[in-house]
């Protein structure tokens, strides 16, 4: 007997909830970016400049003592945030402490450095800082150009990509989803103000991979199906196809899940936040490859005749092993 | 389809032991790290194989031994990234270039009448000349000074800039002499952090330019950021100025072009020196350690040919005047000038003691940073927290491992198992691969391995489902496996190729931890693709072959 998430054959008609899909994430999308621009995100160092100093301790920690302590050094604006984790042992209190970037200076000095370390170490004398990172505001900057570029350059790969191997129209249904993604995710740590920084811009980048996996496998399917079923309507064909791939996308991101899981729960708390979005991605991503690829791609029908290729960019390439 | 050539059977057999093989010293880390480390030591350091028979015996030689480097969040260690002030360089060419200048004009008095060096800009030398009627003479004279600017982009320019303003002669670095000479300065303070972090010995620290003007330092194993800025952050610039008088305050008032210096040993003691060096370190070939008549411990140094004739003409010219020895802003010794000094090498007197002596000569000879460094980014990892993300990322990766491998199983049965082989097999290419391009494992990397794990089966999903479909039109199993194969493939490197194409992105546009990731999940791609259409279809086809099952079930 095997373990069967689905059925061994499915006929459900997920157009049936296509347009309610589109209101719902049309919603979702509009919340994400009012709240990008009304909450914005908790950026990292990586991104706002500023130094952040792990602390380590055996004794339960005054988040307010810790602030006391450090106010009185007058550094602007600081942050401190205990750490729980299931895989601290009980006595194991961490917390970070971020400081902003010091006015006209490009990194921190190591006075400050070690005033900060003095002033904790006056509250808690068995405390240890296991980690000091700092990055100056020119780099910061920097490093959100690149990130920003890095994302567009991603999704304007696959977009041309998917239009060599398919058409425009899988290619602007494949980009919308995996948008519709990287938006959501970006909405999600604002609502939930978890840090960005860098690794949550790797963590992006393979939303948009694996969100772009689920669509393809769906239109290799369709595109498949196109040329099988050359009377059916779009609608009924695409319907198809997302049955027919339904029980492997479920699998995938089963075994994804699973893995991603075991990383988020006992993989540390230092990559938490990293595991999160991939978390989010995979789940938002195969629901964007199901519902907001083939929607759009319905929206915007498909040139069926397949086996007359027209010299077009996309049909020569798309025949290599068809 | 279902007959795969004998050669094709070896090949793809050879691709996995060879994975396996250069995966495994991976397993025994510790004990291969002792023993490449007591190689090196042999090697390079001239250790004694007797002693380090100990370590040397841990892995045996034919093995390979090559393994995944751990980067610094996972091992500890210090991450610096520096500027480069490669606009010092245009000040100090300046002021080297003043005296020349001043040569040259002092011989056409008569028609440029007198010259002063006027206060100018950074970068800038400024001359004003007595006689605004000679000014066509003059520019064409200290034109002649340029020299063509060695460069390949740059050939045909001229080294300087020289244009008229007023009766003042304005002289700069030309552009294309500035980028030639940034782009030296670069690789000059590249070398010289390289040959300094050297001095220190740690394992495999990376030292890389980055961009136009930028240094990446990163050493696993040392203490902190902090340690590793005194090492590299000190300029080690020595000149050699005349003294012109002594002051009493760093804020006494300096006549033009000199400056004041304080004295490093003497409190309250400063020195007048002219700004623009008579002699700077770079003339220098060679210094050791040594003593003087006294017996006082002294840095010896040698002077190349330039540097010798330069201070032969000097001394022989200003016998009895004194003459400080500066360094980073410090005047170390200011003696007076006994005799000339022709056959081009000298003493450096009043070092404390031995030690100092000796530190000194090593920087002298590393050689001076031609620029200063200012530090954009430092980062330090305590060697404990990289040790638990370590432990943390191995628990993490053996539950989803263990997870998946009993999910796949029971989805999918004895074909699940051979996915599970397959999976297993993949994860050792994955570290394979990473330890023979010498690639780094950070923490995301290791995210990037336990993302791998989930996502390697999705080929071999791929097809069983499709052989599941094939099944249903009832061809016989034979006929359903290879449709299944064939008609999954082009879904496979579809799916593939663009989560191929973002890793390539994060990896050039990325850096760091980033890359790290980039780089396992990228390999994670092609290993998993390797093992699904070829490990798995392997495994199947040879079980096929023993059973001739006449009816299967996926």
């Amino acid at each position: 007997m095997r373990l069967k998430l689905v059925p061994a054959e499915t006929n459900w008609d997920f157009f049936r909830f296509s347009t309610l899909a589109m209101i719902g994430s049309g919603a979702a999308v509009i919340a994400s970016i009012v709240l990008f621009f009304m909450v914005g995100l908790n950026f990292g160092i990586d991104f706002r400049g500023g130094t952040t100093i792990r602390t380590e301790a055996n004794s339960p920690v005054e988040v307010g003592e810790y602030r006391d302590a450090l106010d009185a050094l007058g550094l602007g604006d600081i942050s401190i945030t205990e750490v729980f984790d299931p895989t601290f042992a009980e006595d194991r209190h961490v917390t970070m402490v971020n400081i902003q970037a010091q006015e006209g200076e490009e990194s921190v000095s190591p006075d400050m450095i070690a005033a900060v370390e003095a002033a904790l170490q006056e509250v808690d004398p068995t405390i240890t800082f296991p980690s000091v990172e700092s990055v100056g505001p020119t780099v910061s900057g920097e490093l959100v150009q690149t990130a920003v570029l890095a994302v567009m350059l991603a999704i304007g790969a696959v977009l041309i990509y998917i239009w060599l191997r398919f058409e425009w129209q899988f290619s602007l249904g494949a980009v919308a989803a995996l948008v519709h993604d990287v938006i959501l995710t970006i909405g999600v740590f604002c609502l939930l103000q978890i840090q960005f920084d860098l690794a949550i811009i790797a963590a992006l980048l393979t939303i948009v991979g694996y969100s772009l996996n689920d669509t393809v496998v769906v239109f290799d399917r369709v595109r498949e199906n196109l040329r099988k079923y050359k009377k059916r309507e779009l609608k009924e064909v695409l319907n198809l196809s997302i049955n027919e791939t339904l029980s492997r996308t479920v699998m995938t991101s089963v075994t994804t899940l699973i893995a991603l899981i075991s990383l988020y729960v006992l993989g540390g708390d230092v990559i938490r936040g990293f595991v999160f979005a991939m978390i989010w991605g995979v789940v938002v991503g195969t629901y964007s490859s199901v519902f907001i690829a083939s929607t759009v791609l319905e929206k915007l029908g498909v040139k069926r005749d397949w086996s007359k290729p027209d010299g077009g960019a996309g049909t020569q390439f798309s025949n290599v092993d068809a | 389809m279902l007959n795969i050539p004998t050669w094709n059977r070896v090949l793809i057999w050879g691709v996995v032991v060879l994975g396996l093989a250069f995966a495994m010293p991976n397993l025994f880390y510790d004990r291969v790290e002792r023993r490449n480390d007591a190689v090196t030591a042999i090697e390079e350091a001239g250790g004694d194989p007797a002693d380090l028979a100990g370590d040397l015996g841990g892995w045996p030689s034919y093995l390979p031994s090559s393994l995944v480097n751990l980067g610094l969040d996972l091992r500890g260690g210090a991450h610096l990234l520096a500027e480069v002030q490669v606009e010092e360089v245009y000040e100090a060419r300046m002021d080297s270039l003043w005296p020349e200048v001043r040569n040259t004009l002092r011989d056409l008095r008569a028609e440029v009448g007198g010259i002063r060096r006027q206060d100018a800009p950074a970068g800038e030398l400024h001359v004003l000349i007595g006689n605004s009627e000679g000014m066509a003479t003059a520019l064409a004279a200290v034109r002649e000074l340029a020299q063509p600017v060695v460069s390949l982009t740059g050939v045909g320019a001229s080294t300087l800039e020289v244009e008229a303003r007023g009766d003042v002669i304005v002289i700069r670095l030309s552009e294309a002499e500035r980028a030639a000479t940034d782009n030296r300065t670069m690789i000059q303070s590249v070398e010289i952090v390289r040959r300094r972090v050297d001095e220190v010995g740690t394992r495999e620290p990376t030292i890389q330019r980055q961009g136009q003007r930028r240094i990446l330092i990163q050493v696993p194993g040392i203490g902190s950021a902090e340690e590793l800025k005194r090492l590299i952050g000190t300029t080690a610039r020595l000149t050699f100025h005349p003294v012109t008088g002594r002051a009493t305050s760093a804020d006494a008032e300096a006549p033009a072009r000199e400056m004041i210096v304080p004295d490093r040993d003497n409190e309250g003691l400063f020195y007048r020196v002219e700004s623009s060096p008579v002699l700077t370190g770079e003339m220098l070939t060679d210094a050791q350690p040594s003593f003087d008549q006294n017996g006082r411990p002294a840095v010896a140094f040698n002077l190349n040919t330039t540097g010798s004739r330069i201070f032969c003409d000097y001394t022989q010219n200003n016998i009895g005047a004194p003459f400080a020895v500066v360094l980073d802003g410090e005047v170390i010794t200011a003696p007076e000038i006994i005799s000339a000094i022709c056959q081009g090498s000298g003493q450096i007197t009043g070092s404390r003691n031995v030690a100092e002596s000796t530190e000194l000569a090593v920087l002298l000879r590393a050689g001076a940073l031609p620029a200063g460094l200012t530090f954009l980014e430092e980062r330090t990892i305590g060697p404990e927290l990289g040790a638990d993300s370590i432990a943390a990322g191995e628990i993490a990766a053996v539950v989803a491992g263990i997870a998946v491998l009993v999910y796949m199983g029971l989805s999918y049965g004895l074909f699940g198992l051979f996915a599970n082989a397959a999976l297993i097999i993949n994860v050792g290419l994955i570290f394979g691969l990473l330890s023979l391009i010498g690639a780094t494992l950070t923490l995301p990397g290791i995210a990037g391995i336990v993302l791998t794990i989930g996502m390697a089966v999705d080929a071999n999903v791929l097809i069983f489902e499709r052989i599941r479909e094939e099944l249903k039109t009832a061809k016989g199993p034979a006929r359903a496996i290879e449709l299944g194969y064939e008609k999954a493939r082009s879904a496979i490197y579809d799916a593939n190729i663009t989560t191929f194409i973002t890793a390539v992105i994060l990896f050039t546009m990325g850096s760091g931890p980033v890359r790290g990731f980039a780089i396992t999940l990228g390999l994670g791609i092609i290993t998993s693709v390797f093992t699904a259409l070829y490990v798995t279809r392997l495994i199947l086809v040879i079980w096929f072959e023993r059973r001739r099952p006449k009816k299967i079930e996926v």
